[in-house]
């Protein structure tokens, strides 16, 4: 299958600006898996958690060394190198928990509404111990009469435990179609 | 004479006359007309930051950008000299850059293909025929503005005739100086920019870099999250050696940490904080002499002090923060984190640390900026109640003194700052 944006042709605008170029590894295995439908179950819940803002039970999802991430950089999977909107390993996430749970942080406590929805799911990678997903979501954030939308792609690494109640985030990458350009300032999390 | 703001005078007094020695009225928030004689009266006649020079590495290098509401291009050509330039074709005046930063060769229109060279000039344009005899291809370049720079900070304006920039920055260089001491012996560069909005006007934003007052109120989770050593520091309320200085211009500074104002004074004495032990033992495991890891890691968390230059930038402790009217009700902020620029083995590791602190507090998802940001938010929510009401700037005018150097000197979390600000927008607001 040949690809007519490989090669810069005489006169032709440079291609690819107009997406990411992150490879896109697809298990082939169906959502209908358990496997996958579980980590599907899994996330939603994680989402509705984090709608209802119910971040201490939310916290919990993660494992000690889960890494919740918002990059700037959507190409980048080296979040060390390069400055992100967020990047929370256990103790700044649950620093983080506390900051939008106890009442001091104003943009917390007047913060959006939000709606999210997840679809779009590929299964990328799966074994039985552990399966990474990928999903679009679309964050509807609504305050004092404006709504705003949060578009991005996440991707989620889950580690299987022995019940689903073991089951622990291990990686979530939020990558927002708007990262480098200007969003408005949060006070809860996608 | 000292006008009255009055619900019948409100709307009669001019943009000048709305600022008295210790307050502003409201309407200088709300008031859509104010909003766009600013546009021309301030962003059009003086000195806009627009770069700094790490974001311009080598020729060819370029970043997209706004001088007031307009849309400009910041470019090295292959001499180094710096440009900055309309970004909107001569033809029909399209932008020819919609990239915001890049390395190239030029800038070409979309829609006719008109090309430009990195200096703006046209170099250029498809079947020419069409324009023999009726118009000479070298006064077509993209607009130009007049560019300088002082320490690796870029300026532009559209006035060809206001004094240099550095006669602009007057006592402001010798405290940019400082603020450069972060790159610990090594220039500074850009690291990444947090990009955000809020729905307020601009003067908020330009107010709260120079707002002590609010720091404990406002960022009280944020200081609730850090190791005593940080939380100390920043503890400036009652601390009568943390001052801010009026520097003239409509610039001022205020020093939050008055122990960190000239990091190059560091005779040693103080100990580096315990949060930093990983990053010393890696500087070690890395060959780093002891000399250079003092120095690197003494400066991480950058100066002590907020530099406020007027009108859209600010060298604040560790990073730029640069401001951008978008409308009277809508201000779009960037953070941009700053490290030393030196070699990799060396800097990364440290670089890495800052991006870390700075994710920390800034950018829409910061422990700090959302809260501002809140803050600001409910300003303007606020300021459309009661256009002849009084913003008050009047914190510390009883207790203001002259330092040895003349500058209008008060505690940090006096308002002096802000009326040096107000002053300049007075004045300029004022000049036909």
């Amino acid at each position: 299958m040949s690809d007519p944006g490989a090669t810069l042709k005489p006169g032709a605008w440079l291609t690819g600006r107009s997406t990411y170029k992150r490879p896109l590894s697809y298990a082939g295995i169906s959502s209908s898996d358990p496997r996958v439908a579980r980590a599907i179950d899994f996330v939603s819940y994680e989402a509705e958690l984090l709608d209802r803002k119910e971040y201490v039970v939310w916290q919990e999802l993660y494992a000690e060394d889960g890494v919740y991430v918002i990059p700037i950089d959507p190409e980048t999977d080296n979040f060390d190198s390069q400055l992100n909107m967020v990047y929370d390993h256990d103790k700044l996430r649950r620093a983080r928990v506390v900051r939008l749970s106890e009442g001091y942080a104003i943009s917390a406590v007047d913060a959006a509404l939000t709606v999210r929805t997840l679809g779009r799911f590929i299964a990328a990678e799966v074994s039985d111990t552990e399966i990474t997903l990928r999903a679009a979501q679309i964050v509807v954030a609504y305050k004092r009469g404006t709504h705003h939308i949060w578009a991005g792609d996440v991707e989620y690494k889950i580690r299987f435990g022995a019940t689903t109640a073991d089951d622990r985030i291990v990686l979530k990458v939020i990558r927002l179609v708007d990262s480098q350009g200007v969003t408005p300032a949060s006070g809860f999390l996608l | 004479m000292t006008v009255e703001f009055t619900e019948e005078n409100i709307y009669d007094l001019t943009p000048d006359e709305l600022v008295l020695t210790d307050r502003v009225a409201g309407r200088m928030y709300t008031d859509p007309d104010i909003f766009d004689e600013e546009m021309t009266k301030i962003f059009e006649r003086t000195w806009i930051w627009v770069a700094h020079l790490s974001e311009l590495p080598k020729a060819g290098a370029f970043k997209t950008t706004y001088v007031g509401q307009q849309p400009v291009i910041v470019s090295r050509d292959r001499k180094g000299n710096i440009h900055t330039m309309l970004n909107r074709c001569r033809h029909r005046g399209a932008t020819v850059c919609e990239t915001p930063s890049g390395v190239v060769n030029g800038f070409t229109c979309p829609y006719h293909a008109w090309s430009y060279g990195l200096d703006g000039s046209l170099r250029g344009i498809p079947y020419p025929d069409g324009y023999e005899g009726i118009m000479d291809k070298s006064t077509m370049g993209l607009k130009k503005l007049r560019t300088e720079q002082y320490n690796g900070m870029i300026f532009a304006t559209f006035d060809h005739d206001i004094e240099p920039l550095e006669d602009f920055l007057g006592d402001a260089k010798m405290w940019i100086d400082r603020f450069m001491a972060q790159g610990a012996g090594y220039p500074v560069k850009v690291l990444g920019t947090h990009r955000f909005k809020f729905k307020g006007n601009w003067k908020i934003q330009l107010e709260n870099t120079t707002d002590g007052y609010h720091f404990p109120i406002v960022h009280r989770s944020w200081m609730a999250t850090v190791d005593e050593e940080t939380a100390d520091m920043m503890s400036f309320m009652t601390d009568p050696t943390a001052i801010t200085h009026v520097l003239g211009n409509g610039h001022s500074v205020m020093q939050m940490v008055p122990q960190h104002t000239d990091l190059e004074a560091d005779d040693g004495s103080e100990p580096l904080q315990p949060r930093f032990d990983g990053l010393v033992a890696d500087l070690r495991a890395q060959g780093v002499d002891e000399e250079r890891i003092r120095k690197l890691v003494y400066t991480v968390h950058g100066t002590g002090f907020n530099l406020n230059l007027f009108p859209n930038v600010s060298l604040s402790i560790s990073f730029f923060r640069t401001l951008r009217p978008v409308s009277v009700n809508e201000t779009i902020i960037e953070h941009i984190a700053i490290g030393p620029d030196g070699p990799p083995e060396i800097v990364d590791r440290v670089n890495q640390e800052r991006m870390r602190a700075h994710e920390n507090f800034q950018g829409p998802f910061g422990f700090g900026t959302p809260d501002d940001a809140e803050g600001w938010d409910r300003v303007q929510r606020g300021a459309v109640g009661g256009p002849e009401l009084p913003v008050m700037v009047n914190r510390g005018l009883a207790r203001e003194t002259k330092s040895p150097e003349g500058w209008t000197t008060s505690h940090v979390t006096d308002e002096s700052g802000m009326r040096a600000a107000y002053y300049q927008w007075k004045e300029m607001m004022g000049n036909e």
